[in-house]
């Protein structure tokens, strides 16, 4: 049996890539739920974000979390532009999924051919950052994810829940064509929800730069475990991806200090199995 | 030529490349079109034809792999020896995932996809932390292959080959079975197609098994192949999407289509990534995929996807038989139903007798359209019982009670958007109490469209009809497979009064070949005119029975329509 400490370094470890999952999560539950658009090609744009980041970090000399103030407007008009384009088709809930997987390998042939198949590392100041309270280490760009995922994600909720922007967004969710007899305009709220799921995805890019070492061929390696999380968290449901990414990281995380670190994906896999089995309710 | 013919044909002209001493470079490359070919046609058997989409294909295509690898690897069977159980072991396994996830109702379209996809990381743990691998990958190049050609590539091309002709041979036959309609008709509509006589679940489980297990085949071949396997390799959702896009790329609803797509895709994956300019050729295959799927929804083929109806036969006239008898086909004792607290029906108690036409009416509400739902299967009742020719329904999965001779039609028109009209009404004269294949149905199917008048729509989609045509299209489907007692629900609603006299002259034609009637209706002028006895619900109660003058005429009937009368 590990030691204490080793625990709760690895519940805390789990609590923070739980947050990157959750931050990952959001702007696909979203764009899954409300506008039933299944992204594939939000992975590959998180990486984009991240190399941007990285890009103007390294290049520039600008602060991270400043970079967001370019990017996350141009990946807004990249999410408007999806959307147009997927609803000027009609392009089915399942045919979404292979369009926006076209849409992954292009970018991830852009990120490849500028920034080539390398790892690449963002050093900054933020890296050296760690607070330690009582033998736990804390680091800096691991609390900013968490401290971000949690604000977007509660900001999401309260928009959703108690504005009337968020309530016609929700309602056009639930039946457009009913909506918008009601005057909700719901082709714009739409493609500025699509936008938005978008700028999420910048935001989720800045936090990986911060904390990961990037490689192209990374995209996918979260495509898996990332789903999984949005579809448990419930989809549309925006505290979903969060609380179900500290759920699914921790318990990665234990199974990992405690036998070996390969048996991880058995924990969130099996935990998605057993959730769509006992409760596929809650799903509908 | 006959499609036998033109298999055998090809299967000749193929197998003969072997023989004639070209570079290995074109047998691995023509091997590599013919493994894609079956994995992508074995994936659409379930996926494309049944709307299943599996993202866990991998998972079974591993589990192939790996069958091979620990049997040759590492207990040193034979190859040849191995490739039964690398069929078997993946069938297995997709028929115990869908014995479990196909009996959970909300388990479709996405949410299947994510637990196959789930599955498939699962499985990649398993065989990663265990002896099965253990982590290091398995090396096969020991492995003795079977010298069937001159070279080994010239051996696993002539496998591949006959691996892929047998596969896209199973979807060809598929397609044009009463399997494969069943299936397409579980892709349009599940409730339907199950209420049709459809038995979805034993379907969707052989479909499963079936592309599991030709997967798997592909895997024990192919893991000799690469003479290396790795978990990380050979379990990859990578894998899965591939095979999506080669299947829509070439059409997901022809039998042929993912081979197509897959040789498309194998070709130009080849083409763009070992040129100079490899990555440039990645983003090219994505624009490719994303035109494809914006303009051609329906794949390469798609325009082809038509399954070719048989030509029209004569038809008999039917005989009339038209005599009413006291004895009872239905029986409905004290059934009940709730949902979530409300109390749609509260203790019915019913009976229709042999021969008549029996009017159900009642408010908005009353419990009409639940009870049709009860009886056909759709929903199990709470209590009370349901004796049908002597036999309990309650409990008796859909299919079965159709078999039984019992069918419906919808309200709102529920046709399957993707068949033909003609298709449509074939489908169930399949399924019914004498099984009949597609030829036989389809003439049976033209008899029923010439009793509607829907003849020259026959080849047409359902989308292209209007209301009333819908209508009579959900009476012909409903009379096709020639039902012992027929439920209308609401056929009248939304008709022009000149429909609705066609409309009742045809209920009155079917009564007079032999079916007892339930007829579901607001127009009072259809039901008088019509119905031998009327029963009325309200709140999910029976309150009155009896002959047409009588029930109206009853202070209770008047009472649930109009209020009760102070005067």
């Amino acid at each position: 049996m590990p030691s204490f400490t080793l625990l709760g370094q690895s519940v805390l470890s789990g609590v923070f890539i739980g947050a990157l999952y959750g931050l990952l999560g959001l702007g696909l539950t979203l764009s899954w739920g409300l506008l039933r658009q299944i992204n594939l090609a939000h992975f590959a744009l998180v990486f984009l974000g991240a190399y941007g980041t990285y890009q103007l970090t390294v290049s520039a000399g600008i602060d991270p979390l400043l970079t967001l103030v370019a990017v996350a407007p141009a990946f807004f008009v990249f999410g408007v532009a999806l959307h147009w384009l997927l609803a000027r088709f009609s392009v089915t809930p399942l045919n979404t999924l292979l369009v926006t997987f076209g849409f992954m390998v292009m970018i991830e042939s852009l990120i490849q051919w500028i920034w080539t198949a390398d790892f690449r590392r963002m050093e900054t100041p933020y890296g050296d950052v760690r607070w330690k309270i009582g033998g736990l280490y804390l680091p800096l760009p691991e609390v900013l994810t968490l401290l971000i995922a949690i604000t977007l994600a509660f900001a999401v909720w309260a928009v959703l829940r108690h504005t009337d922007l968020g309530k016609a967004m929700r309602a056009a969710a639930e039946d457009a064509p009913v909506a918008a007899a009601f005057g909700v305009n719901e082709k714009v709220l739409a493609l500025l929800l699509s936008g938005l799921c978008a700028a999420f995805a910048a935001v989720a890019g800045t936090c990986l730069a911060l904390s990961h070492t990037l490689a192209p061929g990374q995209i996918y390696a979260w495509i898996g475990v990332v789903f999984a999380v949005v579809m448990i968290g419930g989809l549309g449901n925006p505290l979903g991806p969060l609380v179900a990414g500290v759920i699914v990281g921790v318990s990665e995380a234990l199974t990992m200090a405690i036998t070996a670190p390969a048996w991880a994906p058995l924990v969130s896999f099996t935990l998605l199995i057993a959730i769509l089995l006992i409760r596929p309710g809650r799903f509908e | 030529m006959k499609p036998l013919g033109v298999f055998a044909a090809a299967g000749v002209l193929l197998a003969v490349v072997p023989f004639l001493g070209l570079p290995a470079f074109y047998e691995s490359f023509l091997y590599l079109v013919f493994h894609w070919a079956v994995l992508a046609t074995s994936w659409n058997l379930l996926s494309g034809y049944s709307g299943y989409f599996s993202f866990g294909h991998a998972a079974f295509f591993g589990a192939g792999v790996y069958s091979t690898a620990v049997l040759a690897g590492k207990l040193g069977w034979p190859f040849l020896l191995t490739l039964p159980v690398a069929a078997a072991v993946p069938a297995l396994l997709g028929a115990a995932l869908g014995a479990v996830v196909f009996r959970v109702h909300a388990l479709r379209g996405e949410l299947f996809a994510l637990i196959t996809l789930a599955l498939m990381f699962v499985f990649s743990t398993i065989v990663l932390n265990t002896p099965i691998d253990g982590g290091p990958g398995v090396y096969l190049s020991a492995v003795a292959v079977p010298a069937i050609a001159p070279t080994p590539s010239g051996s696993f091309y002539l496998m591949a080959l006959v691996l892929a002709l047998g596969t896209i041979g199973i979807a060809y036959a598929v397609f044009h079975s009463r399997f494969g309609t069943g299936l397409f008709a579980i892709h349009d509509d599940e409730d339907v197609a199950e209420v049709m006589g459809v038995p979805t679940y034993r379907y969707k489980l052989a479909a499963l098994a079936l592309s599991c297990g030709l997967a798997g085949l592909a895997g024990g071949v192919h893991g000799i192949f690469v003479s290396y396997v790795t978990v990380g390799e050979t379990f990859s959702g990578w894998m899965a999407l591939n095979v999506i896009l080669m299947a829509a790329l070439g059409g997901t609803r022809h039998w042929l289509g993912p081979a197509v797509g897959a040789a498309a895709v194998t070709l130009m994956t080849f083409y763009f990534t070992t040129s100079e300019y490899a990555i440039a050729g990645r983003a090219a295959v994505g624009l490719i995929f994303i035109a494809v799927i914006l303009f051609m929804p329906q794949g390469l083929l798609g325009r082809l996807s038509r399954r070719k109806s048989f030509p029209r036969g004569k038809t008999e006239e039917l005989s009339k038989i038209k005599a009413i008898t006291t004895d009872a086909i239905l029986v409905v004792r004290g059934v009940s139903k709730a949902f979530k607290g409300v109390q749609a029906l509260d203790g019915i108690e019913l009976e229709v007798r042999r021969g008549e036409i029996l009017g159900l009416v009642g408010p908005n509400g009353s419990g009409k359209s639940t009870l049709i739902n009860v009886v056909s299967g759709h929903y199990r009742c709470d209590a009370g019982s349901l004796m049908f020719e002597g036999r309990e329904l309650s409990g008796v999965a859909p299919h079965r009670i159709a078999r039984g001779g019992i069918a419906r039609t919808y309200q709102i028109p529920r046709p399957f958007p993707h068949l033909t009209v003609l298709e449509n009404v074939a489908l169930p004269p399949m399924f019914g109490q004498v099984v009949m294949e597609r030829r036989a149905a389809e003439s049976e199917a033209w008899r029923w469209l010439a009793f509607t008048g829907l003849e020259n729509k026959a080849e047409r989609f359902p989308a292209d009809l209007n209301l009333h045509e819908r209508k009579f299209l959900e009476l012909a489907r409903a009379l096709a497979s020639r039902p012992k007692l027929l439920f209308l629900d609401e056929v009248l609603s939304g008709l022009t009064p000149a429909e609705m006299d066609e409309a009742i002259r045809l209920v009155r034609a079917i009564r007079e070949q032999g079916a007892t009637i339930v007829f579901v209706e607001h127009v009072m002028r259809a039901v008088m005119e019509l119905t031998d006895r009327i029963v009325v619900l309200t709140y999910g109660r029976t309150i009155a029975q009896g002959t047409p003058r009588d029930v109206m005429r009853d202070p209770l009937v008047i009472d649930a329509y109009l209020g009760t009368a102070h005067a």
